[in-house]
This record gives structure tokens, C-alpha cells and sequence, in this order.
């Protein structure tokens, strides 16, 4: 692993959305700083400047403060900035705006105590069905192996590789409980719950060698659910997937 | 004024809020409950907006037997109010009888539901079965537990509750009052439950 | 604490001990019973913590001295924390925390001993009820300690408990279950109490808008905790039917756990769940604050010698406060797959209710412009308070805010935030209301020497342990890691997490001389008078300790709860009973 792509904040970001969650961070932490830095000037201002002392006594009746009304006024409306202007058509974009079907790479990503499961739809760009009858140590995403579709279907444990600049459907899921899928160079987090399944969509910009994170308490391996996420170039991906499916 | 160290408003009510203490205790314990059972239909709506398959209550519950406990718990409430009117016009024999009778009632819902139960477990059917079984058994068996709650209540108040009659009146009235508006509740959850679980 | 029993007019008669001091329905006794429960559950919690910050500073490495054969080959072999045992602390030390530890210290604890004197009544209204609420709290209480010894050990899902883990997990999450039922009915007779009390039992003359906002705090808190516990109630109900009966109303269909297809109906959703638990665990969340802003008015009005500033704002801000965190749970659930409609009406409610959290701020924080400020131990804490709570409620802005909540959900970046608002936050208001209120209680004061070291040093690494931690949220280190440098992106924050644990053992250290202060000054503290802070709220005119039925006359309130430094008088408080001038 590289250590270029993660330090004490932010990772690198991969992501064709990343910006606009980077945005928002980064602009709440000025507000933040900007708000903090303020009121800790005036304290240290007024613990020194009203401290008790002999002669000193303290005022009854106060001055009636206006500035702290427009503050809290701007404040308001900078939140209110915040979520119109970023943060609600953001996540709007990130979880609705999906790329045609035939133009990106569709897996699924089946989560269990303690893995990724890996599902391409292979050559045929049609999933073979799956029942979660049919699941067993050999076949531990319950492929079944009567549907055609499903004979050049590429599966891998904790191996999700993506070409890069091209957009990726992913639809998640669970066999047993509650997981969360993370790519935090992709700015990616989808909660993934068993008896649902989810879309997610992500385009990367850069190849390299990245991981997947679960980002929900699923048990005692919770800490080792790590899986690779592979950005490569067109031609490597199919390369791998190639070299991958069934013979 | 009182004397110092004595809590105030119990037998009499507050000038500003016109409650005894213990009326506004018993609503704000009947606002949380509201809230309980609030939660679990809640749930029934969820999980039947998810399910497409989920059965029509009257297929599957006994509503006529279901239909005779709405009688009995209706008939019971009348009996609680006759109870405290009685305390009112100051007849303790009325009372008692009438209470026996709201207690006596209460017991009949009881039976009655053990037999549904009953006719339920013999066909192995338990709550494990299915989420509407599940949410019948748990919502019905809450409520039942309210009702021996009740029960325990209203034969307290009936023997040797009995005995705040001589040496405080208006706070003995007072507890009947807020027994009263308990057993109501129990009563309007069910009036829920029934046409919820058993008719839709 | 030595009870003189004054012999007075009213119901007072001799009592054996076990009535006086073991099952008392006098408020000030269960105010006692719960802050001393509530402080060594806060201690165990604490111990867990240190535990945690263990096995994160030094993944694998068994413990150090005698602890690594403490918790047997069960929990520790070879004295290395098993993942499942490092669950059950996570697990554990949140539930202990919150539940066991600061709610009863605030509520049961501080609104049961302050709030009866601050309205200038002689108990409770429901004094048998209050001794109930405690002893089903220390009943709860003992079920999840217990919980530790059961084969298979504690729960171990996350204070959260989300279905299916919970479900399936073993029996230890029932006896969490079961201890939570205690828990919530515990309060629930609690806030009953407390409400009515306020309602009813106001001395004359003391109308709702001149009561110490301590009082008003308490009374929406008493709200909150009445109407959001009971759907946790009901969670828990249907997570016992779940584990216990085998039904599944969190429980989808076709769940395959280790290769073995569950044998249950499926049908539930794990989502429901979220929904009824978050919808109490939120208004939760200001449980834990309210009281907290309470004793630091209180602290604060004291302390500067003036009136609050806003006062009327802020009650309006906290009573707004309560309706509002009714409606912003699903801010905790932003990723489950919601609709952006959703999503929406979530985030907007979440950034509503920051404005009276900021109004109580600010007000707060005004408060001490034009004042006389005196730099005693519990001012120091309530003081600290103000930053330290704003940068809790300032980081919950990019974590209310769903786009940026996609990074940052479930990292240490919302275990900063909230522990910043909880720990340096509530806990240190905590500390200034035992230094404030000890001398009502024990007739004496806390030593200021062990006093400003307590404050200084758990200052200093209160700051130490969260503030790294929003940097390793930012990495993306996602919580409840047994080993977070088992991931590229927790390896290179990992230097952080030494930092943080050594500044959590030095945090314990500086407790010391807190622990040797408090049970010091019972026996030795400098004896002081029935107001030794020259205060104006009614629990000052009390005598001290204040004898059953707390007033030797019930008072008659004049005026409102901070009237200090009034001009034309001679001292520099005029206390609210006082009918001539001072």
C-alpha cells in the first residue's frame, strides 16, 4: 500500500463526487474555525476584562447585546446555504443520479461475516440468479447453476476490482446482518442490510491499490473485513476478468 | 397554608393546574403509554407496508370471541365509572360492588383470551409462525398484561385499599379517579387493537 | 454524608436505619443513593475505557502487570483482549456511561436533591415512587454488570444494538435487554415525578418564569425522558420476541449466518429497529446535555455575581429544544438507504435544532460580560464547559449534514464529537455542580487546591484524548476496531491513537485528586455555613444539611432566581424567599 494516499485527514480523492464531499467539509471546518476562533477571543476577552477584584463590581441590569442576533441570524442562513447549496443536491446526485446501465461495469457486492463477496455479470453483462438456498462453502453468493446466464459470471472474495474513467453500478447486500461498505478514497459509504439490496454509483479518476472498509459493527471480525479495491486501467481490468471467469 | 414539610394537592387540586398531584401523574404515565403502544403500531404498519402477502386478520382470528372481549372491557369501563360515581355520592357498599364487578369483568377478558390463545397453540400456531402472528401474539399479549395490571390495581383498591375511606375520602376518591382513567386507557388501546389486528 | 436529624413539627418520627438511610423516600437520600451509584458506575465505565485505549495503543499486545491474567482465557488469553471481549467494553462502556452513569448522576442524582429545595418544596410529589425508581435502577444496574459473568460474556453489539447482530448475538444481549427494561421504567417513574413535582409544588410566588433554569432544564428533560423511552421499550419488547420466541421483526427472509440458513419466518426488517431505537436515543442525547446547561447557569449566575442574560431566551430555546429533537433521529441513519426526500426533511430538522442550542450558548456565554467573575473550582468547570461543549455541538455540523455524513459516518469523528459534548461537556458541568452543591449537602466545602489541579489536568487531557480523533475521522478509520491498523488508512493514524491513550491513563490519573477531595472534605473539609456561595435560590435558604421536609417554614418567594448585584443594596445578592432588602 501506498502511504501517499492517507495521512491525518482526508485520504486522497479518487472520486468524480469526491470534490463536492470534500467541498462541504471543507467549508463547514472554515465556518467551524471561523465561529470557535470568535467565541474563544471573547472569553479569554471577558474572564480577564470582568474578572472580580476590589473595586470592581458586577453590572445588573446589562446592555442589551445586538450582535449576537445577527450572528446567529448569519449563522442560519449559512446553514441553510449549506444544505441548499451543497450538502441536499450533493446527496441527491451521489444516491440518485445513476449512469446508463449499458456504459458502466455493474457488480454486486454480497457482505458477510467476515467478507466481500464479488459478483461480475461476466461477457453476457446479465447476472446469474442467485437464492440464498443455494448457499454453501463453495458457492457462498448462492449462484444458481441451472440459469445460463450465470455460467461466465466472475466471482472473487475481497478482490473488487474497477477500470478507471469509467462509472461503476454497484448493488450491495448481506446474507446475515447489518455491514456498511466504505471506499474512503471514493468518498463511498453505503450501509448494507440484509434483505435489501442497494444501489451505489462511483466513477474513479486514478488507478492504484486501495481498500474496502466495513464501517458497521458485524461481530467479532469486524476489524478484519478489509477487502482490495483495485482501480486499473481498461485493458488490465479485462484483462483480469479475462483471467478470472469460469473455463 | 400548609404545614411545613407537608406535600400539597393531594386530596385537594392545584388552583392554577386543577389537578391533584396524582391525576397529573397518572396522565402523564397514560401520555407515555400512549407512546409504547404508539410504538408498536408503529411497527405493524411498517412491517405490513413491507409485506405484500400479510393476511387478512378476520381469515385467521376468532373475531366473533375477539368481538364478545370488546363487549366485556367496553362494559367493564361503565362499571369503573359507577365504581367512582359511587365514591362520589358516598356509598362504599356501591362501590365495592361495582369495582368487584369492573375485576370480575376483567377476568372474564382474560379467559376469553386464553381460550383464542388456546385454540391458537393447539393448532401450533405461535408467534414464531410468521410477522403477523408475531405482532398479534406480542400486541395482545402486552395489552393482556395491562390488564392484570389493572386487575392488581382495582383489587388493591377493592380490599385493603378499601380502608382510605374512613380516614381520607376525597384522596380514596382521587385513586379510584386515576384507576378509572388507567382502566380507560386499556379499554381505548383496545378499541384500537381489535378493528387493527382482527377486522382490517 | 451525616444526616442530623432535627426534631421538628410536621411527620418526622425515628426511624430504624434501614428506613432512614437503605429504603428513604426522602428526596435528598435517593438524590445521595443515586449520585453514589451513578459515580462508581461512571468509574466502571471508565475502567472499560482505559481497557479499549489498551488494545487501540497496542493492538495484540497482552496487558501489562496483573491485568493480563484479571479476565481469564475467556476474555484474555495470555492477557491479549479477544475481539469478542473488546466488543463487549465498546458495548458496555456505552451503555454503562450513559444509562448507568451520567443520566442517574444528573437526573437522579442533582434533579432529585436540587430541584425539590430550588422550588421550595418539602419532597417530591411521589416520595415512595422516587425510592422505587431507584432501587429498579439499581436493580438494572446490577443485570448489566452481571452480564459480564454469563458464558459468552456481555452484549456485545454496540450500545446500539442493531438487529440482526443483536438477534443473533449471545445470551448477554438479553440480559442487556432485560436490564434495559429496568432502566427505562426506572426513569420513566422518574420523569413522572419530576414533572409533577415542578406542576404542582412551587412555593407561593414562585411562577414558572422565575424559576432557576436548573429547574427549567430538569422539567423539559423529565418530558423527554417520559415520551422517547417508551419505543425503546417497545424495541426492546421485540428484540426479546426476536432472541427469546423466534420471531422476526427485525428479521429478513433468507438469512444465511456461517453457512447455516436461519430457521425463523423472516419478513422483519433490521430497519425498523434503527427507527424505534434512534427515535429515543436521540432526544437521549439531550438527556445527557439539559441538565448539564442547568448546573452551569447555575454555576455561572452564581459566579459573576449578575443575572443570566436571556434568561426568558433561553427557556424558550430549551423548551423549543425539546419539541425539535423529536423530529431529527434519522440523522443517525443517513446511509441505510433512505430516500433523499428523506434525507432532506432529516438534515433540515437537524439544522434547525442547532439554533437553540446556540441561543443557550451564547446566552451562556454573555452572561459573564459585565460580570465579577470569581475563579473557584466549580466556575473553572462551567466554565470550560462553554468551549468544550461548543466544539461538540460545532462538529455535529458536518455529521447532521448528509453529504459530508457519507466520509464521516461511523468513524471517530462522530466519537469525537459526541464525547466532546458528553465528557468535557456534561461531565465537567458534573464536576462544577458537585463542587457547587457539596457544601449544601455536607456542611462543608472541597478543598480549591485539589480543586483547580482536578480541573487543570483533566482539562488538559480531555482535550487529549477526542481532539485527535476528528483527525483520525477524517482518515476514515471507521469505529469499534479491535485493530485499526489492519487498514492502510488506520495505520497511518496510528501514532494518534497512543497519543490518545496515554492522555486517557493521564486523564484517570488526574482524578485522584478528585476522588481523595471528596471523600476528604466529608471529614475534613473547612465547615461552612447554609450559603457559603452567597447564592438567591431557594436551596441556600435552606439549613444545611437541609432536615426531612427541607424548610422550617415553607418559603414564600419575592422575585426572580438571580437577582445579584442589585443596585441600592448592601450585599451583592438578594436571595429569591428573602422578603426585606439585603
Amino acid at each position: 500500500m501506498n502511504n501517499n494516499y492517507y495521512g491525518w485527514g482526508l485520504p486522497i480523492d479518487i472520486s468524480t463526487h469526491g470534490a463536492s464531499v470534500d467541498r462541504l467539509i471543507y467549508v463547514i471546518h472554515w465556518l467551524m474555525l471561523a465561529l470557535f476562533v470568535g467565541w474563544l477571543t471573547y472569553l479569554i476577552i471577558v474572564l480577564i476584562r470582568f474578572r472580580a477584584r476590589p473595586g470592581h463590581t458586577a453590572a445588573y441590569k446589562e446592555r442589551h447585546f445586538k450582535a449576537p442576533t445577527y450572528i446567529e441570524v448569519i449563522v442560519a442562513l449559512i446553514e441553510a446555504a449549506l444544505l441548499v447549496g451543497f450538502s441536499i443536491p450533493a446527496f441527491h446526485a451521489y444516491r440518485n443520479v445513476v449512469p446508463p446501465a449499458d456504459q458502466a461495469v455493474q457488480v454486486r457486492v454480497v457482505a458477510e461475516q467476515f467478507a466481500w463477496n464479488i459478483h461480475y455479470p461476466g461477457a453476457d453483462g446479465k447476472f446469474g440468479k442467485t437464492d440464498p438456498k443455494l448457499i454453501s462453502r463453495v458457492n457462498p453468493i448462492g449462484l444458481d447453476p441451472e440459469d445460463p446466464a450465470g455460467k461466465d459470471d466472475v466471482k472473487t472474495v475481497n478482490q473488487l476490482h474497477i477500470p478507471v474513467g469509467q462509472p461503476v453500478i454497484a448493488y450491495l447486500s448481506s446474507k446475515d446482518v447489518i455491514h456498511s461498505f466504505a471506499l474512503p478514497v471514493m468518498r463511498v459509504k453505503q450501509d448494507v442490510i440484509p434483505g435489501q439490496e442497494v444501489r451505489v454509483s462511483f466513477e474513479a479518476t486514478q488507478t492504484g491499490n486501495f481498500e474496502i472498509a466495513c464501517a458497521q459493527l458485524c461481530g467479532l471480525g469486524h476489524y478484519r473485513m478489509r477487502g482490495f479495491f483495485i482501480v486499473d486501467t481498461p485493458e488490465v481490468f479485462q484483462n483480469w476478468l479475462k483471467e478470472k471467469a469460469p473455463k | 397554608m400548609s404545614a411545613p414539610g407537608e406535600i400539597r394537592y393531594i386530596d385537594h387540586p392545584h388552583p392554577v393546574s386543577g389537578v391533584t398531584n396524582a391525576k397529573l401523574g397518572m396522565w402523564c404515565f397514560l401520555a407515555s403509554e400512549i407512546m409504547l403502544f404508539g410504538g408498536f403500531f408503529s411497527t405493524y404498519v411498517l412491517l405490513r407496508a413491507g409485506n405484500p402477502a400479510w393476511p387478512t386478520g378476520s381469515h385467521l382470528l376468532n373475531v366473533p370471541l375477539a368481538a364478545l372481549n370488546t363487549v366485556i372491557l367496553i362494559t367493564s369501563s361503565v362499571t369503573m365509572v359507577m365504581a367512582w360515581y359511587s365514591l362520589a355520592i358516598k356509598s362504599l357498599p356501591k362501590f365495592k360492588m361495582y369495582l368487584g364487578l369492573t375485576i370480575l369483568l376483567a377476568f372474564a377478558f382474560l379467559v376469553v383470551k386464553g381460550f383464542e390463545y388456546g385454540m391458537k397453540f393447539e393448532h401450533h400456531i405461535y408467534p414464531a409462525k410468521n410477522t403477523f402472528y408475531a405482532i398479534y401474539f406480542t400486541m395482545t399479549g402486552l395489552h393482556g398484561l395491562h390488564v392484570v395490571g389493572g386487575i392488581v390495581a382495582n383489587l388493591y383498591y377493592l380490599f385493603p385499599g378499601s380502608k382510605m375511606w374512613e380516614t381520607n375520602p376525597e384522596q380514596f376518591t382521587g385513586r379510584i379517579e386515576c384507576a378509572g382513567l388507567y382502566w380507560h386507557f386499556v379499554d381505548l388501546v383496545w378499541i384500537f387493537l381489535f378493528p387493527v389486528l382482527y377486522l382490517l | 454524608m451525616s444526616h442530623h436529624d432535627h426534631d421538628h413539627h410536621g411527620h418526622h418520627h425515628d426511624l430504624p436505619f434501614w428506613r432512614k438511610y437503605i429504603f428513604s423516600v426522602d428526596h435528598k437520600v435517593i438524590g445521595v443513593q443515586y449520585a453514589v451509584t451513578a459515580l462508581l458506575f461512571l468509574f466502571v465505565g471508565f475502567t472499560l475505557m482505559m481497557l479499549i485505549r489498551w488494545q487501540l495503543a497496542f493492538p495484540g499486545q497482552p496487558l501489562p502487570g496483573f491485568l493480563s491474567t484479571l479476565f481469564g482465557d475467556a476474555n484474555a488469553p495470555g492477557g491479549i483482549i479477544l475481539p469478542e471481549f473488546y466488543n463487549q467494553l465498546g458495548a458496555m462502556h456505552g451503555t454503562i456511561m450513559i444509562f448507568l452513569g451520567v443520566v442517574p448522576l444528573s437526573v437522579g442524582g442533582f434533579g432529585n436533591y436540587v430541584l425539590p429545595l430550588q422550588i421550595g418544596a418539602p419532597d417530591m410529589a411521589f416520595p415512595k415512587l422516587n425510592m422505587l425508581s431507584y432501587w429498579v435502577y439499581f436493580i438494572g444496574g446490577v443485570i448489566m454488570l452481571f452480564s459480564f459473568f454469563v458464558t459468552g460474556g456481555a452484549a456485545q453489539s454496540g450500545w446500539t444494538s442493531y438487529a440482526p447482530l443483536a438477534v443473533i448475538a449471545q445470551q448477554g444481549q438479553t440480559f442487556w435487554l432485560i436490564g434495559m427494561v429496568f432502566l427505562i421504567t426506572s426513569s420513566l417513574l422518574g420523569s413522572i415525578n419530576f414533572i409533577v413535582t415542578t406542576v404542582q409544588l412551587r412555593a407561593d410566588g414562585l411562577s414558572f418564569f422565575r424559576l432557576p433554569f436548573f429547574v427549567w432544564a430538569q422539567f423539559v428533560t423529565s418530558f423527554l425522558l417520559l415520551l422517547a423511552f417508551p419505543p425503546l421499550e417497545t424495541a426492546g419488547v421485540l428484540q426479546l420476541m426476536d432472541r427469546l420466541a423466534h420471531t422476526s421483526f427485525f428479521m429478513p427472509s433468507g438469512l444465511v449466518v456461517s453457512g447455516e440458513a436461519l430457521a425463523i419466518s423472516g419478513g422483519g426488517n433490521p430497519i425498523l429497529w434503527q427507527h424505534l431505537f434512534w427515535f429515543l436515543a436521540h432526544p437521549e442525547v439531550y438527556v445527557l446535555i439539559l441538565p448539564a446547561m442547568g448546573i452551569v447557569a447555575e454555576v455561572i449566575a452564581c459566579n459573576t455575581r449578575k443575572p443570566i442574560y436571556g434568561y426568558k431566551s433561553m427557556i424558550y430555546a430549551v423548551v423549543f429544544l425539546g419539541f425539535m429533537s423529536f423530529i431529527v433521529w434519522a440523522h443517525h441513519m443517513y446511509l441505510v438507504g433512505m430516500s433523499t426526500e428523506m434525507s432532506a426533511f432529516f438534515q433540515v430538522t437537524t439544522m434547525i435544532i442547532s439554533i437553540p442550542s446556540i441561543i443557550i450558548l451564547t446566552a451562556l456565554l454573555l452572561s459573564l460580560w459585565g460580570g465579577a467573575i470569581r475563579f473557584n473550582t466549580p466556575m473553572l468547570f462551567a466554565i470550560a464547559f462553554l468551549p468544550m461543549f461548543g466544539i461538540g455541538g460545532l462538529t455535529g455540523l458536518p455529521l447532521g449534514l448528509a453529504a459530508s455524513d457519507i466520509h464521516l459516518h461511523d468513524t471517530y469523528y462522530v466519537i469525537g464529537h459526541f464525547h466532546y459534548v458528553v465528557a468535557p461537556g456534561t461531565i465537567f458541568a458534573l464536576f462544577a455542580g458537585i463542587y457547587h452543591w457539596f457544601p449544601k449537602v455536607t456542611g462543608r466545602k472541597m478543598n480549591e487546591i485539589l480543586g483547580k489541579v482536578h480541573f487543570f489536568f483533566s482539562f488538559i487531557f480531555m482535550n487529549g484524548v477526542f481532539m485527535p480523533m476528528f483527525f483520525q475521522g477524517l482518515a476514515g478509520v471507521s469505529r469499534r476496531l479491535w485493530d485499526p491498523t489492519q487498514y492502510a488508512h488506520g495505520l497511518s493514524t496510528q501514532p494518534l491513537n497512543v497519543f490518545i491513550s496515554f492522555s486517557a491513563w493521564g486523564l484517570a490519573l488526574a482524578q485522584i485528586p478528585f476522588i481523595l477531595n471528596f471523600f476528604g472534605s466529608i471529614f475534613a473539609g473547612k465547615k461552612v455555613d447554609q450559603n457559603p456561595w452567597e447564592a438567591t435560590t431557594l436551596e441556600w435558604s435552606a439549613p444545611t444539611p437541609p432536615p426531612h421536609g427541607n424548610f422550617l417554614t415553607p418559603p414564600v418567594v419575592y422575585r426572580g432566581p438571580y437577582e445579584y448585584s442589585v443596585p441600592g443594596q448592601k450585599k451583592d445578592f438578594w436571595p429569591q424567599a428573602m422578603k426585606e432588602t439585603n
